[in-house]
């Protein structure tokens, strides 16, 4: 019970918080596109009546929490999952291609870092290159990604996929290097005394050794992805997904769906991270890790 | 090889020199050795003597810049190169992502040994340090002793006659340090293996050694060299003898002579 005291609580409360904040801000912001309405309608509602219509416009400035979990509850629960209103349809599209190109960014970050631990030329060329990488902004880089793939006809998810890619093998890769080098200097020096071979030194201690530091770099890879995976909708004129549904919402105004789009998107992302930490802590405890 | 005792290590003028930042280090200058086959070999002296890097050199972790040395008649590498040695260092160095006999397993592996002659060598060897029934035991869930005991069993797992062990109770506490030195003793008579033993502790030096190499900093050389004339039979309480006090004195004088207490 003391993880509930400890962690449950000190969240809750914040979060009670924000919703409250956000109320607040929901009626300060929606306040004056109320006063318009009624000035032209000649109401003059009561003050209780009138925060009750700023909570409750069809295209809030800030949709209130309320409107968001209904319109999110709707989208997700009440339609058939093969509906493009469906939110879980939508996140599924956004979820294939961040898987993608998760397991494209892990692997290639997995083999930069092995490349760079190992060959003293990549360790000298390659670093500054992967860190210009990220210092592009994707935002930039994103359609001209699409639009040249789509040239030389690769379309649908590979192109979404590659996005993540280039946002997920980052950090896989920095993790890497950094956990290929972990093993201390004993480790290394038993090998040496045992006489192991280069690739058996690497599959009994580097390998082992780096699997703590691979799960932490997942985890941020994994939600980089996702943005990846959203970015990636946004100037393609995706028809489906949590970034056309962005999209959409911005085009019509449809400030509620932006927002239950969003808590889609967050909640996949939690789900994610919250997944690639289940598995780390199964494999750790595999690996005779001390439980906590 | 001829005579009673071929050598095992015999160093003869080594030197070696460390290039740091604040200049060249004398590591080790001048150093003559020879280790005979079966001999319970202890170097002692304060830190900085170069008693670490001269067993770093015998097991081609350090290559020395001047003299020369041969372990069991080749070059150290070539004796590294057919696993002619177990190491223990100071700290236990278990991997912590394999069990107990998975860790002693390690050398087997790289070495390239058949999964039965393994098991059978681990199951000899875990008995041999008393560690039976720890098999499947993570290196977490085991004291400092029960660890420094297995990397024993793992540095003893491939039959290397020379055991080269750097420091390998210093961390451990009075009283599991003295049974250890005890079960040390009595696997070294079962085994009869070739020990070279680094340690500043003076009667774990004196109670384990059949010859004491003391040594002195500044530059790392040998200042004196002990033959024990205790017996091979060592009961713990030997150490409140008059002979092994004497050689505990001798031990101290050639510290002092070596300069080892001054600042």
């Amino acid at each position: 019970m003391d993880s509930f005291r400890d962690k449950i609580v000190p969240v809750t409360s914040i979060l009670l918080g924000v919703v409250v904040v956000w109320y607040v801000m929901a009626v300060v912001l929606n306040a004056p596109f109320q006063r318009d309405l009624d000035r032209r309608a000649n109401l003059t509602p009561g003050i209780v009546e009138f925060i009750g219509k700023t909570l409750a416009q069809p295209k809030p400035t800030l949709p209130a929490p309320h409107q968001v979990a209904v319109n999110f509850f709707e989208n997700t629960f009440l339609r058939s999952i093969t509906s493009n209103r469906s939110l879980v349809y939508n996140a599924w599209v956004t979820l294939s291609s961040t898987l993608l190109g998760f397991a494209f960014g892990t692997a290639l970050g997995i083999v930069i870092a092995v490349g760079i631990v190992h060959v003293t030329t990549l360790d000298r060329s390659m670093m500054p290159w992967i860190i210009a990488s990220q210092t592009i902004p994707i935002l930039a880089v994103a359609p001209m990604i699409i639009v040249v793939l789509a040239a030389v006809g690769i379309t649908g998810l590979i192109p979404k996929a590659l996005i993540s890619t280039y946002l997920s093998f980052f950090p896989v890769a920095v993790g890497m290097v950094k956990g290929l080098r972990s093993p201390e200097l004993t480790h290394l020096d038993l090998m040496h005394t045992y006489n192991a071979s280069p690739s058996q030194t690497f599959w009994k201690l580097r390998v082992p050794a780096s699997v703590p530091f691979l799960f932490t770099s997942m985890k941020v890879a994994v939600a980089a992805s996702l943005v990846g995976a959203i970015v990636g909708e946004l100037p393609t004129g995706a028809v489906a997904g949590i970034g056309a549904k962005l999209l959409a919402g911005a085009y019509y105004s449809q400030t509620i769906d932006i927002w239950s789009a969003l808590v889609a998107g967050s909640v996949v992302a939690a789900l994610l991270v919250m997944l690639v930490g289940i598995a780390g802590r199964l494999v750790d405890r595999a690996m005779g890790g001390r439980p906590a | 090889m001829t005579g009673a005792s071929p050598a095992v290590v015999s160093a003869s003028k080594l030197g070696l020199t460390f290039q740091t930042n604040d200049g060249p280090v004398q590591a080790l200058s001048n150093v003559d050795l020879t280790i005979g086959k079966g001999e319970f070999v202890s170097f002692i002296g304060p830190s900085g003597c170069g008693k670490t890097t001269l067993l770093r050199v015998i097991a081609d972790l350090e290559k020395p810049t001047s003299g020369a040395i041969s372990v069991n008649g080749m070059t150290p590498e070539q004796a590294r190169q057919r696993r002619a040695y177990g190491y223990v260092f100071q700290a236990a160095a278990l991997y912590p992502w394999r069990t107990i006999e998975r860790n002693v397993a390690l050398p087997l592996e790289i070495m390239g040994l058949s999964r039965a002659e393994q098991a059978a060598r681990i199951k000899r060897t875990l008995d041999l340090v008393n560690l039976s029934g720890f098999e499947k035991k993570y290196p977490w869930q085991l004291s400092g002793g029960m660890q420094q005991r297995a990397s024993i069993a793992r540095a003893l797992a491939f039959d290397a006659d020379l055991l080269l062990m750097d420091e390998p109770f210093g961390a451990l506490d009075e009283i599991v340090r003295d049974h250890l030195n005890e079960q040390l003793l009595e696997l070294w008579e079962r085994t009869n293996k070739t020990i070279c033993f680094v340690t500043h502790s003076i009667p774990e030096a004196v109670y384990l050694s059949t010859r004491i190499i003391v040594m002195s900093p500044r530059p790392g050389r040998v200042s004196d060299v002990i033959e024990s004339t205790l017996p091979k039979k060592r009961p713990l309480d030997i150490r409140e003898t008059p002979e092994f006090l004497a050689i505990a004195a001798r031990v101290r004088d050639g510290l002092r002579a070596g300069h080892s207490y001054d600042d």
